[in-house]
């Protein structure tokens, strides 16, 4: 393998966690906008303290994805930062609003009123954020950004206003919602009532994906080729068949109330789907022009940035793994 | 305004904004294991309350701080992208080792916050420790990041493209050991005056305070430890500039004319049409003096450079004095503080040297924004020395007035609000703070 196939692997490893832990507080944020009936109050905490520990450790996945792409693939970096400027821009606010809404809204007056602006605030964010983080990940697949001699030549709208990328965002955003409903569904053991709330929650979330998928993949056919084409290998159906295999385990899991195994199969799902993007996205970066292997840093840069990913790894893992273990680790006993 | 101008600006809000974050980022764990040392050792509650009322703040700043570092982590490549492209190969490797302190950070922070009722209380003091070191360490890498485009080393330019990368040299630039030793005590100094600015007040009011009086005796000596020591990283850097950046250097000495026995220029309005300084306090032969320890040594003027590689000359020149003024200012302040400690083995609590420590928690982080606009003005018209001008690396992006207003406006609700919210930690009484919840 070469390395910068390793990095981009450590890429995706990164989007996936990310994905996994980032964007189950994104659809907390959702739940708790969309927190209705008499549990509304008890389902807000229960979400705020599942987040509050954990949201930016979980965050800084993101930044680690980031800071791989410029160390690893400057070229790539730059193009996809000019071309993709618009909505990078807006989930950059999306970020602000959303951190900073969660933690005021923790430390202010605990009043009706004040409560309730912040709780708005978070809600929109977390719903805007990965909605516009879909589409720019549906952008790259578009094939409409073009970059010739290093040059920008589609223009700042290319790729992302593509009904293509509308529907990645949407996906991104029932994905979310899904995965942290089933999260709750395990972190709220001790009350039942919550549970089905969250339950409930997370059939729904998770029946819309499938419908979601397959228009994604219909509109694929258009709009990202190369994409539809990936999709269409031979690989494609084992893939495809195991990620609905683990969604309907999932859901099954759900109406069963097996919630620790709905869990594992939700995130079985989601690593599933990120995976088989990245394989067929593969070896474009930014379909078409940019590749890993041409917009590849350097062989030192890349090496040391490796060493470091193993070194790092191996300081930080135990660590995450114990901020975990101390905060969520009796539920699933 | 062009968007070039829109972009710098951009850049510069955003930077200017993340460091208030970042510094405290650094230096208020440091005071929160401080105060729960104490409190380990000496059982008295009022230190574990102490830290407690301090990672209630810590938790609002914090999130400030991780949202507008990864906004900056985005512009990067959202404004510079021409820069990134080239740079990224070879500056990428501090930013991913911050990248791992943030991780650590980011970590230690959430068993730090939440983990009172949950780990034992050694652990949880470790957990702050390391904080405080992954927040030192984040800092201290992304430095030698900038320190790279001031000194830039480790590679080669051929035909516009880096060859013969050396991530870690370019890391151990010539320009990171004095940068990073200068804003590491910055941070310590700018967080531990603000925050005793903030408790002097309180003690104004109620002398006896318990809580206030440690939490002031112990903010106040970590300020005061690091106040006389910047001053000596403070020529250090200077010294380092006059060889590395020389047309900074004259830049922020206001110095036009190459000559021998150059004298200190102190303030007033630079011209750089007829190059004279007016209504500035001249110092004879003392700029050769600091900058060479020898009275009669040659400084090259800013005229030994073509024009169009003149920073603005006005804007570094006050900066720096505004920087020095304020350090001078800490310096006495520290003096004064210590002597009176130390003489009368009580913390200094007379009303004077109260307002004099208020008057200085704003000057700490005036002197770090000054001194940050000194090195970042000072660098153009480069963004990579003597390399890359910043024109060159400006995205092609239209109208990026949007973005800039964008984000001017985001940050102003974001200060007001955090402005609000901790005075509402402050002002509620000790005994409250006491985490409701686990
Ligand atoms: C609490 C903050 C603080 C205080 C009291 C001082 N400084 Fe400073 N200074 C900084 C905070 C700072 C900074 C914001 O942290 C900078 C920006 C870049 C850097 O390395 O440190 C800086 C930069 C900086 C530079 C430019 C370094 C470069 O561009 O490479 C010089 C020459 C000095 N300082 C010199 C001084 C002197 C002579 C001081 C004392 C009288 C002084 N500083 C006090
Ligand atoms: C260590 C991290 C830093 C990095 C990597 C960095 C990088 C940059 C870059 C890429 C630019 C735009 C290009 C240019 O104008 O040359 C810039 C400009 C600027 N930065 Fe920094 N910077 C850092 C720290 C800071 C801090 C903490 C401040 C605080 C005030 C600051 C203030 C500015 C200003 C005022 C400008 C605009 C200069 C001008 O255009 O005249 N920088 N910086
Ligand atoms: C001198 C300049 C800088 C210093 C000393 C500094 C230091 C720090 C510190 C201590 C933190 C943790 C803040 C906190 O938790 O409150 C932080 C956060 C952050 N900084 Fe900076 N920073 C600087 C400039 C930059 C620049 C130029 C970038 C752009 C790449 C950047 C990117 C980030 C990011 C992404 C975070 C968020 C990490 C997280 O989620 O915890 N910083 N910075």
């Amino acid at each position: 393998m070469t390395l910068e196939l390793i990095v981009a692997f450590f890429m995706v490893v990164s989007l996936v966690i990310y994905a996994l832990m980032g964007g189950a507080d994104f659809g907390g944020g959702m739940w708790d906008f969309l927190a209705t009936g008499p549990r509304a109050q008890r389902q807000k905490e229960a979400i705020a303290e599942a987040i509050g520990p954990i949201w930016e450790a979980n965050h800084v996945w993101l930044i680690l994805v980031i800071v791989l792409l410029f160390t690893g693939f400057p070229p790539a970096f730059s193009a996809m930062m000019t071309a993709l400027n618009i909505p990078f821009t807006l989930i950059l606010i999306g970020i602000v609003l959303r951190g900073s809404a969660f933690v005021f809204r923790k430390y202010d007056r605990d009043v009706a009123v004040v409560q309730r602006r912040w709780s708005v605030l978070f809600g929109v964010s977390s719903f805007f954020t990965p909605f516009v983080e879909g589409i720019t990940v549906g952008a790259l697949a578009t094939g409409n950004i073009r970059i010739v001699d290093g040059k920008l030549t589609s223009g700042f709208l290319a790729g992302w206003l593509t009904p293509f990328a509308f529907v990645c965002g949407i996906f991104a955003v029932a994905l979310f919602a899904f995965l942290a409903a089933t999260y709750l569904t395990v972190d709220t053991s001790d009350d039942p009532e919550l549970q089905n709330d969250f339950r409930q929650r997370a059939i729904w979330s998770g029946l819309t994906l499938a419908p979601i998928a397959l228009i994604a993949f219909l509109t694929a056919r258009k709009d990202a080729p190369d994409i539809f084409d990936g999709l269409t290998r031979w690989w494609a159906p084992l893939l495809l068949g195991w990620t609905s295999c683990f969604a309907v385990a999932a859901l099954i899991a759900l109406w069963r109330r097996r919630y620790v195994f709905a869990r594992i199969a939700a995130i079985g799902q989601v690593v599933l789907i990120l995976s088989g993007w990245s394989l067929a996205q593969y070896p474009n970066f930014v379909t078409p022009d940019l590749t890993f292997a041409n917009s590849a840093a350097p062989q030192a840069t890349l090496r040391l940035l490796i060493i470091a990913l193993g070194a790092g790894a191996i300081l930080l893992l135990p660590s995450l793994y114990f901020l975990f273990h101390i905060f969520k680790g009796d539920e699933t006993r | 305004m062009s968007d070039f101008l829109f972009a710098r600006s951009q850049m510069a809000m955003s930077l200017a904004f993340h460091i208030i974050f970042a510094a405290i980022g650094i230096g208020l764990p440091v005071l929160m294991a401080v105060a729960e040392a104490a409190y380990l050792r000496t059982k008295k509650p009022v230190y574990l309350d102490l830290a407690k009322r301090w990672s209630r703040g810590a938790a609002i700043l914090f999130a400030v701080g991780a949202v507008s570092g990864t906004v900056l982590a985005f512009e990067l490549g959202l404004l510079w992208p021409g820069f990134m492209e080239k740079a990224g190969a070879i500056i990428g490797m501090p930013f991913s080792l911050e990248g791992f302190a943030f991780f650590a950070e980011a970590i230690f922070l959430g068993l730090y916050l939440y983990g009172w009722n949950r780990l034992s209380p050694i652990l949880h003091w470790v957990c702050g420790i390391l904080v405080a070191i992954g927040g030192t360490l984040s800092g201290i890498f992304v430095v030698t990041a900038n320190a790279w485009m001031n000194a830039p080393a480790g590679f080669r330019m051929v035909n516009g493209k880096p060859t013969d990368i050396d991530p870690i040299a370019a890391m151990l630039n010539p320009a990171s050991l004095h940068e990073v030793i200068h804003m590491t005590l910055a941070a310590f100094i700018a967080t531990g005056f603000a925050v005793a600015a903030v408790h002097a007040f309180f003690l104004l009011r109620d002398r006896e305070s318990a809580f206030h009086r440690s939490a002031l005796g112990i903010s106040l000596a970590v300020a005061c430890v690091c106040a006389p020591l910047q001053i000596v990283s403070g020529d250090f850097s200077a010294r380092k500039v006059a060889k590395l950046q020389p047309a900074k250097l004259a830049a922020m000495e206001a110095h036009y004319h190459t000559q021998n026995g150059a004298p200190l220029i102190i303030g007033g309005l630079p011209n750089d049409k007829s190059e004279t300084v007016a209504g500035a306090l001249h110092i004879p032969r003392g700029l050769s003096l600091l900058v060479a320890r020898d009275p009669d040594a040659r400084i090259t003027g800013l005229e030994e450079f073509p024009r169009d590689q003149w920073p603005d000359v006005r804007i570094v020149h006050l900066s720096f004095d505004l920087m020095v003024a304020c350090g001078l200012y800490l310096l006495a302040l520290s003096i004064t503080a210590a002597c009176l400690w130390l003489k009368n083995r009580r913390l200094p609590d007379r009303g004077w040297i109260l307002r004099g420590i208020i008057l200085a928690g704003p000057l700490g982080f005036l002197a770090m924004e000054a001194g940050w606009t000194v090195t970042e003005v000072g660098r153009q018209p480069w963004i990579i020395y003597n390399v890359m001008r910043t024109h060159e690396a400006v995205t092609p992006m239209p109208g990026i007035a949007i973005p800039f207003f964008a984000f001017t406006a985001l940050y102003i609700f974001l200060a007001i609000s955090v402005f609000f919210l901790l005075r509402r930690q402050f002002l509620r009484s000790p005994e409250a703070a006491t985490e409701k919840s686990a």
